[in-house]
């Protein structure tokens, strides 16, 4: 995913946020008597979620939209943090707000980071209480069940019950999926965008090789490197550098770098960056260590390798009868990680479960990151439309005292 | 709803999985889940149309419906329709077979081309027809196989589809005249059918 260097290029020419200043918040959701059971049979004593929301809770409580975030997200969707640089909102600014797709005047829209991460929700890098000390790899292995069961408690501390919607890109894409599988009744509509019911062969070797890329530095130590000196900056540079070369389409790195060399006119013929490709590559890498957990890049990495949530079709047939959740499957057709045939396949297997799938293959130049960007504008009139079609449905209406574009009626 | 989709709707059923192909706004499909308890799924390539599908809350498929038929599974319906649709595609024998595949039960309408009126353009004008159901210029018409009612019928005999029931409409979608039984190949304007695999 694209880091805050590249946000200001996702808002729409020199259009503001649209929430203006926000701010994270923290909820410890289990703790004490009542620890989280994952889905593995592991137990965490004590989770902390760190989460934003945007817009304001109705009466009914009917009209809340959850945004999953992806591997490298956090609950910072939208809006700007105090002091922060305005041209750098949250990391999906430009689908939040007064009249976008996930319209604030209508939503509350919640985003909180998952379990497992490193922007301040209990992952690898928070203090086990048993020990002390930082979990490191004894963390438990995740699955996105618990990711999603993690955050239904947060939103049980919110005094929410259903929700109207869970929207989410690839990893995002995947807990909505997940939430309304495994808690059918509790959510009214499911986005599911650039996303992927079973990772390919492909997939978890692009994975491994990042995972490797992590393990094998010499500064991982085990996992255990939070009070060192040095962090396996090298191995998570490396495995961003990976990653990135699977979010983006050929023909997006061939219209940003091309063959240019960077800094000169020449090549310089050595062994050092010279192409801008290159260059990028190696920036992205950079300022990823800055801000994120190798752990927390290793636990997620696996989350999605194992997951599949069709396993037992029997039960998700079970599970979605039992509910009345709509489905709406997206897919970019330049995205090669998640490509629309993993899309295709995840929309087949709903409806093989007898849930109701609406699914569009968008046309766009960017990759795996085309979940990311406001155009083509035919992505976000998608969302809208399908947003407003459950809102419609739950009689959800602009919050009163606010213009409202089209009337009343 | 417009008239002749209550035909349709009337020769679909209740409780069925319906998929309908190049669904247009979603009309039918409403009708068919709201009304008539059945379980639905449109394929539609017109984005306009799509996100009409969206509003309705119909669920759909955007895409080529030639292209999106071969990804469905043997009997993943009970009845496949194509409305007013199988003159715009480009083979409408494989079209017929696929759905065949799809769907034990077919309901497919058509504008019938040699109705009288249509004929007589042709034999007295020397003009391709233009009229309110075939309103195209024959350079930018997408209806690129029409066909007439004895046409269609041979080729979905020829491709072992029983005709269960036929229904003749006029061009507004209504029930034809009883006369109209007489010489249906002359005198309909439009035909619904319901055919078996």
């Amino acid at each position: 995913m694209l880091d805050g260097s590249a946000r200001n290029a996702l808002l729409p020419d020199g259009e503001p946020s649209g929430v203006g200043i926000v701010e994270t918040k923290r909820a410890v959701v289990f703790e004490g008597d009542r620890p989280l059971t994952l889905a593995s049979g592991a137990t965490l004593p004590e989770v902390e979620v760190a989460y934003e929301t945007y817009g304001e809770l109705n009466a009914e409580k009917s009209n809340a939209v959850f945004i999953c975030h992806a591997l490298s997200g956090d609950a910072h969707a939208a809006g700007v943090h105090q002091g922060d640089d305005p041209n750098r909102p949250g990391w999906w600014d430009n689908i939040v707000g007064p009249g976008r797709a996930l319209d604030t005047d209508r939503f509350f829209v919640i985003c909180a980071n998952v379990l497992g991460g490193c922007k301040g929700t209990t992952g690898p890098s928070s203090i086990d209480p048993a020990s002390g000390k930082p979990y490191g790899l004894r963390f438990p292995l995740v699955q996105v069940r618990d990711l999603v069961e993690t955050h239904r408690a947060l939103l049980r501390e919110l005094g929410i019950e259903r929700l109207l919607a869970a929207v989410g890109g690839s990893l995002g894409g995947m807990q909505a999926l997940q939430w309304a599988i495994d808690h059918p009744t509790e959510v009214d509509g499911a986005a599911i965008i650039a996303a992927s019911a079973r990772l390919s062969a492909q997939n978890i070797a692009f994975s491994a090789v990042a995972r490797e890329a992590i393990m094998r530095d010499p500064d991982f130590a085990g996992g255990d490197y939070y009070e060192n000196e040095r962090r396996p900056d090298a191995g998570l540079a490396l495995a961003r550098m990976i990653g990135h070369i699977t979010y983006l389409s050929e023909e997006s790195m061939r219209e940003k770098f091309g063959r240019r060399i960077q800094d000169a006119e020449v090549p310089r013929f050595g062994f050092d960056v010279d192409f801008q490709v290159e260059s990028y590559l190696h920036y992205q890498g950079q300022s990823f260590v800055g801000r994120f957990d190798a752990n927390t890049y290793l636990y997620m990495g696996r989350t999605m390798d194992y997951f599949d949530p069709f396993e037992d079709r029997v039960h998700v047939q079970q599970q979605i009868a039992q509910g009345e959740t709509s489905f709406l499957v997206v897919s970019f057709d330049s995205d090669w990680r998640f490509s629309t045939e993993h899309a295709r396949v995840l929309a087949s297997e709903l409806r093989g479960a007898g849930a109701p799938v609406t699914f569009q293959e968008i046309s766009s130049p960017h990759g795996h990151d085309s979940f990311l960007f406001p155009d083509p504008a035919e992505y976000h009139r998608t969302v809208a439309g399908y947003l407003d079609r459950l809102a419609t449905q739950k009689g959800i209406r602009p919050r009163q005292g606010l213009a409202t574009a089209g009337g009343p009626g | 709803m417009r008239p002749d989709l209550d035909i349709l709707a009337g020769l679909v059923g209740s409780g069925q999985r319906v998929l309908d192909l190049g669904c247009g706004d979603g009309a039918l499909l409403e009708n068919l889940i709201s009304e008539r308890d059945c379980s639905g799924l449109g394929v539609e390539r017109e984005l306009d149309d799509f996100h009409a599908c969206i509003a309705r809350g119909v669920p759909v498929t955007q895409g080529d419906l030639e292209e999106e038929l071969p990804r469905f599974g043997a009997g993943d319906f009970d009845v496949a329709v194509l409305s007013l649709t199988l003159q715009a595609v480009s083979r409408p024998d494989r079209v017929l077979t696929e759905m065949k595949r799809v769907a034990p039960r077919l309901v497919v309408s058509l504008p019938n081309f040699a109705h009288w009126r249509l004929r007589a353009t042709v034999a007295l004008r020397g003009r391709m027809p233009v009229t309110d159901a075939l309103p195209y210029q024959w350079f930018d018409t997408p209806n690129i196989h029409l066909c007439t009612i004895v046409d269609f019928e041979e080729l979905a005999t020829g491709l072992d589809l029983g005709i269960e029931r036929r229904i003749l409409i006029d061009a507004n979608g209504r029930h034809a005249p009883k006369l109209t039984n007489r010489a249906p190949n002359l005198l309909a304007e439009r035909a619904v059918y319901s055919l078996t695999a």
